[in-house]
Order: structure tokens, then C-alpha cells, then sequence
């Protein structure tokens, strides 16, 4: 232990860790979130490990939630709806499934980054850490349950025989745009959910207006021309319509993706910005 | 050494008291108005210090210095501000005014498991409870052994801890927390959690933290841990720092405060305590120093004089009087009883007061608690628990100042060479 204890000589270099009280919009320290990434690694994992911790079919969850939803929306708007027709040759269940993959991990962070905080208000009053990392590892966590339907996707894809485009070198990318997306919107309903728990009854229900003002189920290309400047402000219209070039190839309108960053970018600025506003009042008020 | 590593400067800690719960009565009606009022207040006016809301001040105007290698108590009553000062020291919240600052690695305890899951195995909470109080990866890895060892959990490494006992949920969270290695460390309360022999092993971890050289603030209502792990002490009260001085003297200032003026050491029972019908036997109780002085606070070794007023039923000259003393585990220490000693006490019906003397008091420093009972022909007529907790503080008992007596009680002995008479002797002396 000794060589841990600065000699009475090099205590000067250590430096002195001041807190005072802080105002106003703070930027995010990412050398602090640097020296806590071991942290971030753990919180990460532990969202795996206890997500589907004491449930029977375990990860299973993972792939069988979008793989059923896949399979009700192919029912109901593929089939009944009419909409199967409208998806350029692509069979339904694949089209909308590449739609699902980006769409569920988006609507799974933002509710669980919501619910985070509150979830580890022991944390937050007894600990010090930086408090985004709280929901930044739910929602990475996320990339192993899309880690996995991405792996259904393309047995799906092999069943109905749908070639795979070389342009899926760009998933990536486009993941970072969600998690841009995700993590701002995320952010933002967190630090909202702390001071007031109305969010946690108006995030779920948000979630589900806005998949429908994305192109989940139907293609964009079916809305009319004058409202596709609107939708495109919905970032995850140009992720979406990404996701589906990326990995079934067909048209892409690059401005919209443009848009889509550049929204995303936006939002990523709202909500860490408002999150670091207001996180130093988080064990004061939790 | 001496150099300063925790630097408090007129901290100052504010809250708003929550409105709703001032106003005493309300109609749903009102409820409601608030409930579309309050979120707009507080969203418009979030940063001015409204003069509408009641705040209340946890910390005032805290100021003090804590050097490298000091190991500082500090103490008061519930809700003084000791948690709102460590949450402030480890960054957990911000002072309102003032600044806190500290240097070198730190570690704050302010409570023992945080953040352990239930459905994670021992292996998996050790390395996560590690990572959240600040430990790197490798460090946890290598003392892994250690603190499964220092928590007696081997054979259930691999359970999930939801399936330990709450005895071995603690060892294992306080097993985490004792192989931190900082330059600074924050404790709060952790050593009153657990069974005694957990609190005794804390305890000795406590000790040997501290003297390693590091820098340690320990939150405690224990005095007696205090007195014994620290050298110096803070006493907050109401949020300010009422005294930083040497340990013994905040400590006697606090108890001072705690147990009010020292006539409290007298005791009247009164008649609430007894059944309907039942006659109330024990009166009052009064402890008195040998020169005669009502005080709880006895110096170790000293006299120890307890006058206990009794109210006996008819036929009652054959009473026996019992005087338990008892830790605050409230495990009996010692009984005195007045037929054990001495000529018969001569008791009659009526009011009357008995004195139990104790020349010399052979309990070390502490605090103990008094309990009372008469008997009559083998039944109990009588007994009261915890009538009035006392004190030992350290004293020069052989009057030689020769250091500090450990364990709970302690006597007289008598240290000499002797000839080996009997023929016992060691075996490598011998080859010589």
C-alpha cells in the first residue's frame, strides 16, 4: 500500500478535485469519461447479464421479440393492410424486419435510458460518477440484443432468397447515427424523469407515436411528396431508409440522411446538454 | 505529513422543503391547481432562490482542514449534516455555496453494497461493486482471493447473492469496501450494520486502514469506535461545526450535549410504565461519583455509586435487589445483587433508598446501560431495562501512564520474576 501514498514531496502534482456549485450548461467532460471507462464496461455488462437474468428462454427474448412483431406486422399491414406491394420486390416480412432492426434498438434505449436514473437512484446518492454513464451503458447494452436480431435478419434474408447488398459496409455509420439519435432523445427523458415521473407514462406512449411517423411499416416512398420534408426531420426516417440500402439495396436519397445526422447531432447536443444542466441536482432530488 | 488533503471552505447546503408537506390542510382541488402550478414555477423560476419556498440549510458556513495521515471523527446528532458533508466531499452533490476540495484518490463508503445486484453471482458483484467504488479491473482481480477470503463466501462465489443469507450479503459487501486502497477515505456508519463479531472485524479493518497512513473521515454514532480509531474529531450541530479538536474532548463535549445536563444521571420511573394493579417498586435511580456528584460519565477505575429508590409491598425485608449492567448489544456484563455480599440489607415496606457502592468500577471505557429488577421470594416484582445508560471514559487507572487498557473489563495484576521451581522450562532455552 505504501507506494500508493504520495511522499510529503510529490503531493504537490496531485491535484486538488475542487466542488463548488456550478451553473448553467456544463460540456461534457470526456476526459472524466475516459478515466471512468472500466466503469462504463461494467454497467454495460451488467445490463446484459441481469436483462434476461431468471427468465426460461433467456437471450432468446432478444430475437424472438422483433422476430414476432415482424411476423404481426407482416399479418396485419403487410397482408391485410395492403402494404406488401408498396416495398419495391422486397418481400414484406424482410422489408419490414430491416426497418424493426434499427427502430427496435432506437425505441428499447430511449425507455430504457428513461427508466435508468430512477432505476439506480442508490447509485446516484451514494456513489460519485459521472451520471451519463448511467444511461449511455443501457443504451449500448442495446447492440447485443441488435447484435443478435441482425443474425435472424439474415437467415430471413437467406429463407426468402434476398440477395445482400455490399453496401451493408456502411451499418456502421448509420449505428452511429441511432445511438447519436438514441442517446440524445435518451438523455434528455432521464434527466426529465428524475425531477418529474410524469415521463416515465409519456416516453412509452411517444414511442409509439413516433414509430409511426417513421417509415417502419411502410415505406417513405409512399408518403406524399409535400411531407417528406417533415418526416425527414424524423432522424430515424434517414436511418431507416439507410438500414434497408444498406442491406437490400434499392434507392437512397442522401440529403435525407444528411438531414438525419445532422438532426441527430442536434438532438445528441439537447439532450446531453440538458442532462449535464441539471445532473449535479440528481441526488439532491431523486 | 501535515500537509492539508481535504480542504473545506465555508460550505453552506441548502434544500427546499418539499411544499406539500407544510400545508396541513388541502382539498384535491388545491392538489390538482398545484399539481399544473408547480412544474411551471419551478420550470420558470428554477435558479432564482424564490423567497416562496422554505429552504433548509443542512450545512452552514463549514470550514475546516484536514491534513495527510489523519484519521478525523466526525459526529452529532441525526440530521446535523454529517451525510450531506461526505455527499458533498465525494462529489455526490454540490455545495450551494463554498468549496469543498480534495486531493489524491479518493473513496467515499456511504454505505456498504451499493450498486450489488441480486441476480448477479459473488464473482460478478465483487468486480462491479469494485469498479463503482473506483477500483480498476486488475486491482479488484488481484485482491479477489483476499476478499472472498476476508468475507468467508468461497464455496459461493458462483451463487447469485440473492440466494445468501443477509449475514453473508454483508460480509461480502464490506469485504469489497475494506480492500479499497485510496489516499482518502469517506465512511459513513458502515461499522453499525451486522451481527457483533462483524462489527468487531470491521472494526479491526477499520483500524489497520488508519494505520496505514491514510487519510480517513468516519462518520459514527459509536463514540467508543470513534475514541478508539480516531485522533481527531468534528462535531457538527444544526449544520455548523460546533468543535475540531482531539478526540476525547469533542467527544465529552458531545456526550455533554447528547445526555443534557449531567443531573440526567438521576431518574425518576414514573407510574406510566406499570400494569393497572400492579404495584410500582422501583422509584428512581441515581448515579453518583465517589464525591458524592450525580453524573453518567464515570472515569475509568473510579467509584461507582448507584442509589435506587424503592416503593416495597408488606413482607417485603427478605427483596432482592438486582443491578444489571449490560453493553449496547445489551448483552449482561455483570450483576450486583444485595444478598451476595455482605451483612443482609435490612429492607421494610414503604418508601425507602438503597445504595449499590462500587469501589472500583472494572469496566474499561464504553458506554453501558443500567437495568433494574426486584425479586421477592424468587418471583419478579419488578424490573425495569436500560433505566440509564452511563459512561467509562479513559482514565490513568494504575496511575502510571502507561497506556490504554483493551477488552471490556479489566483488574489489578501483578508482574514478577520467578525461579523455576516446578521444572517446566522451554526446551530451546535449555540447549543454550
Amino acid at each position: 500500500m505504501e507506494h500508493l501514498l504520495p511522499t510529503s514531496t510529490d503531493t504537490s502534482d496531485t491535484h486538488w478535485r475542487v466542488n463548488t456549485a456550478t451553473h448553467g450548461w456544463n460540456r461534457i467532460d470526456w476526459a472524466e469519461l475516459w478515466s471512468y471507462r472500466e466503469l462504463l464496461y461494467f454497467l454495460m455488462w451488467k445490463e446484459v447479464k441481469v436483462r434476461y437474468k431468471q427468465t426460461a428462454l433467456g437471450v432468446t427474448w432478444a430475437i424472438l421479440q422483433p422476430v414476432m412483431t415482424m411476423v404481426v406486422f407482416s399479418v396485419f399491414f403487410g397482408r391485410l393492410a395492403g402494404l406488401g406491394h408498396t416495398t419495391g420486390g422486397i418481400p414484406y416480412p424482410v422489408y419490414v424486419y430491416a426497418g424493426l432492426l434499427p427502430w427496435t434498438f432506437f425505441s428499447g434505449a430511449v425507455n430504457n435510458a428513461t427508466n435508468s436514473l430512477v432505476g439506480n437512484s442508490n447509485l446516484i446518492t451514494k456513489v460519485y460518477f459521472p451520471r451519463t454513464m448511467i444511461p449511455l451503458a443501457t443504451i449500448i447494452a442495446g447492440l447485443v440484443d441488435l447484435a443478435m436480431s441482425t443474425g435472424v435478419f439474415l437467415l430471413l434474408m437467406l429463407y426468402y432468397r434476398v440477395p445482400i447488398s455490399w453496401h451493408v459496409i456502411v451499418v456502421p455509420v448509420l449505428l452511429v447515427g441511432t445511438i447519436l439519435a438514441a442517446s440524445g432523445v435518451g438523455l434528455l427523458f432521464a434527466a426529465l424523469t428524475v425531477a418529474y415521473r410524469d415521463f416515465r407514462y409519456v416516453v412509452p406512449f411517444t414511442i409509439q407515436i413516433w414509430m409511426f411517423a417513421t417509415p417502419v411499416i411502410y415505406p417513405s416512398s409512399i408518403v406524399p411528396k409535400a411531407w417528406r420534408g417533415i418526416l425527414a426531420l424524423n432522424p430515424m426516417t434517414g436511418i431507416l431508409d439507410g438500414f434497408r440500402w444498406a442491406f437490400l439495396n434499392g434507392r437512397i436519397d442522401w440529403t435525407e440522411i444528411a438531414i438525419a445526422f445532422g438532426v441527430a447531432l442536434v438532438l445528441f447536443w439537447i439532450g446531453v446538454g440538458y442532462f449535464r444542466s441539471v445532473e449535479r441536482r440528481f441526488a439532491d432530488i431523486i | 505529513m501535515g500537509q492539508p488533503v481535504i480542504r473545506v471552505e465555508n460550505v453552506s447546503k441548502s434544500y427546499r422543503v418539499s411544499e406539500v408537506g407544510t400545508a396541513k390542510y388541502r382539498t384535491v382541488q388545491e392538489s390538482m391547481w398545484d399539481m399544473v402550478k408547480r412544474p411551471l414555477r419551478s420550470l420558470s423560476h428554477r435558479r432564482s432562490d424564490g423567497a416562496d419556498r422554505e429552504t433548509f440549510w443542512a450545512l452552514r458556513q463549514v470550514d475546516f482542514e484536514i491534513e495527510q495521515g489523519d484519521v478525523t471523527g466526525l459526529i452529532g446528532v441525526n440530521g446535523a449534516g454529517k451525510s450531506t458533508l461526505l455527499k458533498i466531499l465525494s462529489h455526490i452533490t454540490q455545495p450551494t455555496t463554498g468549496r469543498a476540495a480534495i486531493r489524491g484518490r479518493v473513496a467515499s463508503l456511504l454505505e456498504v453494497g451499493t450498486g450489488f445486484h441480486a441476480e448477479l453471482t459473488g464473482r460478478e458483484n465483487i468486480l462491479l461493486n469494485g469498479a463503482i467504488l473506483g477500483m480498476k479491473r486488475h486491482e479488484t482481480l488481484r485482491k479477489f482471493d483476499q476478499i472472498v477470503d476476508f468475507a468467508g463466501v468461497e464455496r459461493f462465489v458462483d451463487t447469485p447473492v440473492k440466494r445468501y443469507s443477509s449475514g453473508m450479503y454483508l460480509r461480502l459487501a464490506f469485504a469489497v469496501a475494506a480492500h479499497l486502497d485510496p489516499e482518502v477515505l469517506l465512511v459513513d456508519e458502515v461499522l453499525a450494520v451486522g451481527d457483533i463479531a462483524f462489527q468487531r472485524k470491521c472494526l479491526g479493518r477499520m483500524r489497520e486502514v488508519s494505520q496505514e497512513g491514510r487519510t480517513v473521515l468516519l462518520v459514527s454514532h459509536n463514540l467508543v469506535s470513534i475514541e478508539a480509531l480516531c485522533k481527531q474529531c468534528l462535531l457538527l450541530d444544526a449544520g455548523r461545526l460546533v468543535q475540531h479538536g482531539e478526540v476525547t474532548e469533542i467527544t465529552r463535549e458531545y456526550r455533554k450535549r447528547i445526555q443534557g445536563d449531567p443531573t440526567s444521571g438521576a431518574v425518576v420511573l414514573g407510574a406510566e410504565r406499570t400494569k393497572a394493579g400492579q404495584r410500582r417498586v422501583i422509584t428512581s435511580l441515581t448515579l453518583l461519583d465517589e464525591t458524592g456528584d450525580v453524573t453518567r460519565c464515570f472515569p475509568l477505575g473510579g467509584e461507582f455509586r448507584a442509589v435506587i429508590g424503592l416503593d416495597l409491598p408488606p413482607e417485603a425485608d427478605i427483596a432482592e435487589i438486582v443491578l444489571r449492567i449490560e453493553d449496547q448489544n445489551s448483552q449482561r456484563l455483570m450483576t450486583f445483587k444485595n444478598p451476595l455480599v455482605g451483612d443482609l440489607l435490612q429492607l421494610s415496606e414503604g418508601h425507602q433508598k438503597v445504595e449499590c457502592r462500587v469501589p472500583q468500577m472494572p469496566l474499561t471505557h464504553g458506554e453501558y446501560h443500567i437495568g433494574l429488577a426486584v425479586f421477592l421470594n424468587k418471583d419478579c416484582i419488578d424490573s425495569v431495562d436500560q433505566v440509564v445508560t452511563f459512561t467509562i471514559t479513559n482514565n490513568d487507572v494504575f496511575g502510571n501512564a502507561r497506556g490504554g487498557l483493551r477488552g471490556i473489563c479489566f483488574a489489578r495484576s501483578e508482574w514478577r520474576h520467578v525461579d523455576d521451581e516446578w521444572g517446566v522450562s522451554d526446551p530451546a532455552a535449555e540447549k543454550e
